[in-house]
């Protein structure tokens, strides 16, 4: 009764704050409860800009396909584009000394960028039939007064392109030779451009074309018998070398000087003698040098103007070099770094004279930063005049960090921008309490900074006072402690990245608390091209094993196939210490974690493989006699997209293999789903969240009583017919059609299906508590359209007799079955929505109490936070008396965009991939964390701070009021008793 | 949001016929040589406009998005954009500017006579006749701290509670003189034999109701 009551109260409070944005922000507000971090990806390719006095920067492509230019004091972003995701950055460079010039998706798109500010300038598009190689040139020796060329190879044809506006001056099409050209170049000062490159029938060609028509002036063409391997590198103007494809041991010189093509064959083992085995070149771009690398050396080799190959040096492997750098006239420098007892040593040579060095600097590097990727060095003038240089790093965990003088001079942990997983962790209890003197002595300030925020409430504030205000609540070192609080507002944000490495991010200002950079997700011998997949919460110590520390589960697998042997690892989330990994010998389709923990609150979680076996961990005894329990009650299912079927598993027994393995069991189909190929095809598969926390079983609808039918093992299924699986416009309303599903997971039955005729993809969905909400196009109205199906449960409905109650005949108590056939009931409704959106997430409070909101990632990378009562089935036009008072709001058509709850106000989270949503100990509130290229996190309050003053709640008007009341008291007391004694004396 | 629904019509009709004069020859299909077709568009934004490219930090982080992210362009420095290589059929184009709300575009390119374009904003269903883009409203993300004024300070717990006591301290004494002389001085009388506090004395309207 108690609860019931509550609940009524709850709704009663929730009923007064509706019918407003409830999410809604003061400018002022702004990074008190959220912080935005940007972020730009692991660089691909760097261009300086220092030339001219005033800012230096260097523009960078990163393989998030962002466009970036950076501050090369502090690492800060001048500015930054995000294209779109198959829309790789091929080539980068600088033109005029005025434009940024990109080429990206596949050589087919050349942009120009105005270098200061980052305003597009122009944009060709590069015709062509044949995807091919792209490579795109901007000669050096461009002066503003001549025609300024940029050589652009892309889809099969050489374009030349006017740098002022974008125009396509002249094209040359290699399509029809077939010929894969594998550079382009033009000699300083010639106006003749060169082509080089081999065809199928392992001929080499060398064109050599007119730079200012396009007209060929020459073509040549010599027969290599069989070919080479891979790329080939331009050594000097009229030499290149590649590796013969047959033994890939043999080193091929090609000198095409004057129009002869001559090739000559040196073999590796003769140049550097003892190596075996196979080596591979290195791409580089230094003058008369080249660079291979065969198993644990990276070699480097000279070519002489006659042709000869001679070794210049050798050095061990995890090493780096730059390409060439040209610091006064004729000269040319490279640097070189290598690694060595936590350390990195960088060199700068000359490029023509190998033994000596303009620089050599040795710097300690942290272990977690793995190895160096690439290096770009650019140079200053000291103030002595001897050339000073510095260097932009791209570490193995994709940050980037500048090296001048031997000194980091900033750092930027980029890996950030590429988020696999999120999972959160608890923060440490404060262990002792907090000692009255530092209350005392915080007493004064604190009463300084009310009173402070009084003025402000009061308008009083002076605009210092104001700025004083603002600073003070941004910095609040409450909201930054590293221990647990009341409200449950800080915990740690766990995230995976690509590069392997993992971060814990503060909820209170997002700052890195602690990385790892996993050992096992490194690339090595044993296990190449490492992948991250997933995070799971390993150990929650509460209750019994409170010593313990909270522990999470990293999975992944060496190689992309999903074949391949998975790796797993556990780490500490208080300290960031791995505490054990393992190489499995089995791969890793899907991890289910089970609702079974042991004694030290480990959680048992499933392991299932590609022959559809299942692993227990942990292993330990422990574990399987507490899983014996549940044993016959662990279900689950698989979705094959590409073959289009959905079938549910369960466990048989031990697995029987040569050898035991009393952690691997056998399991068995105990049904399928099989969609016809030619009209469906899967394309989303939503489930609840496991985690979820539903309060209220029943919902009053028009007076009356339906359950909710809460089950966890619903499975939303959406298809279309393959052929309008693509894009949007690539299939009319009459072919295309989106069939959405809800099946038990148990039994595999479809317990609800439904057509959206002239419908298609992409579908993103949401599912929870009875309820699904789903996003897609409607290719007639042509809008997107969101629509919600709500579940409810029949067969309870007899319980709404008292009576019945009263006797005892009903079936409450009665045990819920995915085998008995429910009896279930849909409400759905479509309401059109203006965005394109990215991804949905529902809000998930402590209790479920607090009603939902629906957080949707728009396409401009936005996250609005909307109402799950819009999409509420039964909003008619003219709601009836009853229904206003549940909070029913009258139909509109479409789903209203109220900018002030947009949660990320004035922001964009760019390249956004996921939002996650963590419940706060406190009921009202929903800490939101939204990953992409950026990063963001607030709190959200669904129906508003119910349950606590908010924080610009003024303590010192209370005080103030207090004071107040307690003063006139004492006023009107000694009134009244003057007043008394005058009646007496009457 | 008041300040949002503020759509200006006047000034649209104004742009609209400026764009006549301006660009009247702005096609926004034509067909190419490659594999497709390219539109060519044009995103105007009043306060922009007006002062000409006077906001090149907003106008240069402004994208066009055509068919839901499959392809993303950025607007050159006098708004225009174009998609190249675009089959012929319905497409979908949105633009993604902070601070502005824009419909998305229904662009019909027709394989059958190329050149012809049809654009419609699926918000409100208006046809375009130009392939020019406007925000239909201004997003305030923000919302408008409102001045102080006494009512809110009135309004506020505390607030409510001073209103109270004033009432009770002023307003009680008065309703108590209107009361029958007797009845009070019985209430008095009563309360002093109950040895209540002399601040009830106060309120003996108050201490009779207990």
């Amino acid at each position: 009764m108690a609860m019931a009551i509550r609940a009524f109260l709850l709704l009663f409070v929730l009923f007064l704050s509706s019918m407003k944005p409830s999410f809604s922000l003061y400018e002022d507000q702004v990074g008190l409860m959220d912080w935005h971090q940007k972020y730009i990806g692991k660089v691909k390719q760097a261009v300086f800009h220092t030339q001219k006095t005033g800012r230096k920067r260097v523009v960078v492509s990163t393989e998030e396909n962002v466009i970036a230019s950076l501050d090369l004091r502090h690492g800060d972003i001048f500015w930054r584009h995000v294209l779109g995701s198959d829309d790789a950055i091929d080539g980068i460079d600088i033109a005029l000394g005025k434009y940024v010039i990109t080429l990206s998706s596949n050589g087919s798109i050349l942009r120009a960028w105005n270098l200061p500010d980052g305003q597009m300038v122009w944009e060709s598009s590069l015709q062509g039939i044949k995807p091919s190689k792209s490579i795109s040139s901007v000669p050096a020796n461009l002066k503003v007064d001549k025609d300024n060329v940029i050589l652009v190879f892309g889809k099969g044809g050489l374009h030349a392109v006017s740098s002022i506006d974008g125009e396509v001056l002249w094209k040359k099409d290699f399509v029809a030779e077939s010929v894969e050209v594998q550079q382009i170049f033009q000699p300083l000062g010639s106006d003749v451009v060169y082509a080089v490159g081999s065809d199928a029938s392992s001929q080499f060609h060398v064109y050599q074309i007119n730079v200012k028509n396009g007209e060929l002036l020459r073509h040549n063409a010599a027969t290599f018998p069989g070919g080479f391997s891979g790329e080939l590198v331009l050594v000097s103007t009229d030499i290149l070398v590649g590796l013969d494809s047959a033994t890939r041991s043999n080193l091929v010189t090609i000198n095409f000087r004057d129009g002869e093509i001559s090739f000559q064959q040196t073999y590796v083992s003769n140049l550097v003698g003892d190596s075996s085995g196979t080596a591979a070149l290195l791409p580089s771009k230094l003058p008369g040098i080249f660079a291979i690398k065969t198993n644990a050396l990276v070699i480097f080799i000279r070519v002489t103007s006659e042709g000869k190959l001679e070794l210049v040096g050798k050095i061990n492997d995890p090493a780096v070099f730059s390409d060439a750098l040209l610091i006064s006239e004729g000269h040319q420098v490279f640097a070189l770094l290598q690694h060595g007892d936590g350390k990195i040593h960088l060199s700068v040579k000359p490029v023509h004279d190998w033994s000596s060095d303009l620089l050599k600097e040795s710097t300690v590097m942290d272990q977690q930063w793995g190895l160096v990727h690439k290096i770009f060095i650019n140079n200053y003038i000291r103030t002595d005049r001897s050339n000073g240089f510095r260097a932009l790093i791209v570490m193995e965990d994709h940050s980037l960090l500048l090296l001048q003088q031997g000194e980091i001079v900033w750092r930027r942990e980029d890996g950030l921008a590429s988020i696999v997983d999120v999972t959160t962790s608890e923060l440490p209890v404060e262990k002792d309490g907090v000692s009255v003197a530092k209350v005392e002595e915080n007493l004064f300030e604190w009463l300084k900074g009310h009173m402070l925020k009084l003025k402000g409430t009061l308008m009083l504030a002076s605009p210092e006072d104001v700025a004083a205000i603002q600073g003070m609540r941004l910095k609040s070192s409450e909201k930054s402690k590293m221990t647990r609080d009341h409200n449950g507002f800080r915990k740690l944000l766990i995230v995976l990245t690509r590069a392997g490495k993992l971060f814990a991010l503060h909820t209170g200002d997002g700052r890195v608390v602690w990385s790892l950079l996993l050992p096992l997700l490194r690339n090595s011998e044993a296990c190449e091209n490492p992948t991250g997949l997933n995070i799971y919460q390993w150990q929650i110590p509460h209750h019994h094993a409170m010593d313990e520390n909270p522990s999470v589960l990293i999975v992944g697998r060496c190689g992309r196939s999903s074949n391949a042997p998975a790796v797993l690892s556990f780490v500490d989330t208080y300290t960031g210490k791995e505490i054990n990994s393992f190489r499995l010998t089995h791969s890793v389709v899907q991890v289910i974690p089970l609702p079974i923990t042991d004694s030290t609150e480990q959680r048992l979680h499933l392991i299932i493989d590609v022959d559809h076996h299942a692993y227990l961990y942990p292993r330990t005894s422990e574990a399987i006699s507490r899983f014996q329990l549940e044993f016959s009650n662990v279900y689950w299912y698989s979705v094959d997209r590409d073959n289009g079927f959905i079938k549910g598993h369960v466990l048989k027994g031990n697995c029987i293999q040569k050898l035991a393995d009393e952690f691997c069991y056998d399991s068995k189909d105990i049904w399928s789903i099989v969609f016809p190929s030619d009209s469906e095809k899967i394309i989303a598969a939503v489930t609840r969240k496991l985690n979820e926390v539903v309060h209220t079983q029943a919902k009053v609808i028009d007076q009356d009583v339906m359950y909710k039918y809460v089950s966890k093992n619903l499975l939303f299924v959406a298809t279309v017919p393959p052929k309008a699986s693509g894009e949007i416009g690539t299939a009319t309303p009459e072919e295309s059609w989106l069939v959405v599903y809800l099946i038990d997971t148990v039994t595999g039955r479809v317990l609800h299906r439904m057509t959206h005729h002239g419908s298609q993809g992409p579908v993103h969905a949401v599912f929870s508590e009875n309820w699904v909400v789903y996003h897609y196009f409607n290719l007639r109205a042509h809008r997107y359209e969101m629509s919600v199906v709500e579940i409810y449960d029949q067969s309870r409905a007899d319980n709404k007799d008292v009576l019945k109650l009263v006797l005892g005949k009903h079936n409450l108590t009665s045990p819920i079955s995915s085998y008995s056939r429910p009896e279930i009931v849909t409400k759905s409704q479509s309401y059109f929505f203006t965005h394109s959106v990215k991804a949905i997430a529902v809000t998930s409070t402590a209790k479920g109490i607090t009603s939902k909101h629906l957080l949707i990632g728009t396409i401009g990378d936005q996250v609005l936070s909307l109402d799950k009562r819009y999409l509420d089935p039964r909003r008619s036009v003219n709601p009836t008396q009853a229904e206003r008072e549940e909070g029913i709001i009258p139909l509109t058509d479409s789903l209203p965009i109220i900018p002030q709850s947009y949660v990320t106000h004035a922001l964009m989270v760019e390249g956004l991939r996921g939002i996650v949503t963590i419940p706060a100990k406190l009921e009202s509130t929903a800490l939101v964390f939204v990953h992409g290229v950026d990063l963001f996190y607030t709190r959200i309050a669904p129906s508003r701070t119910y349950d606590s003053l908010t924080d610009d709640f003024s303590y010192a008007l209370l005080l103030i009021t207090i004071v107040a009341l307690i003063g006139a008291i004492f006023v009107t007391w000694v009134l009244s008793e003057n007043k008394e004694l005058r009646d007496k004396w009457r | 949001m008041a300040s949002s629904l503020r759509s200006n019509p006047i000034v649209l009709v104004l742009f609209l016929e400026m764009c006549f004069t301006l660009i009247s020859s702005s096609l926004a299909i034509s067909h190419s040589s490659g594999d497709g077709y390219t539109i060519h568009g044009r995103v105007k934004i009043p306060s922009i406009g007006s002062k000409g490219y006077g906001l090149p930090g907003k106008i240069s982080n402004i994208k066009v998005i055509l068919n839901g992210g499959h392809k993303i362009t950025f607007l050159r420095p006098d708004g225009f954009f174009s998609f190249h290589n675009v089959p012929a059929g319905t497409h979908l184009i949105e633009v993604a500017a902070i601070g502005y709300f824009f419909s998305p575009v229904r662009v019909d390119v027709s394989a059958r006579n190329p050149g012809k374009v049809q654009a419609a904003l699926t918000e409100n269903r208006r046809g375009l006749n130009e392939f020019v883009l406007e925000p239909l409203s201004e997003e305030q993300y923000y919302e408008i701290r409102e001045p102080f004024s006494i009512m809110s300070v009135v309004k506020s717990p505390m607030g409510l509670m001073v209103g109270f006591m004033l009432i009770v301290v002023f307003l009680m004494p008065k309703l108590v003189e209107n009361m029958d002389p007797e009845e009070m001085r019985r209430a008095q009388e009563e309360m002093r034999n109950q040895g209540v506090p002399s601040i009830a004395n106060l309120l003996p309207g108050a201490g009779r109701s207990n």
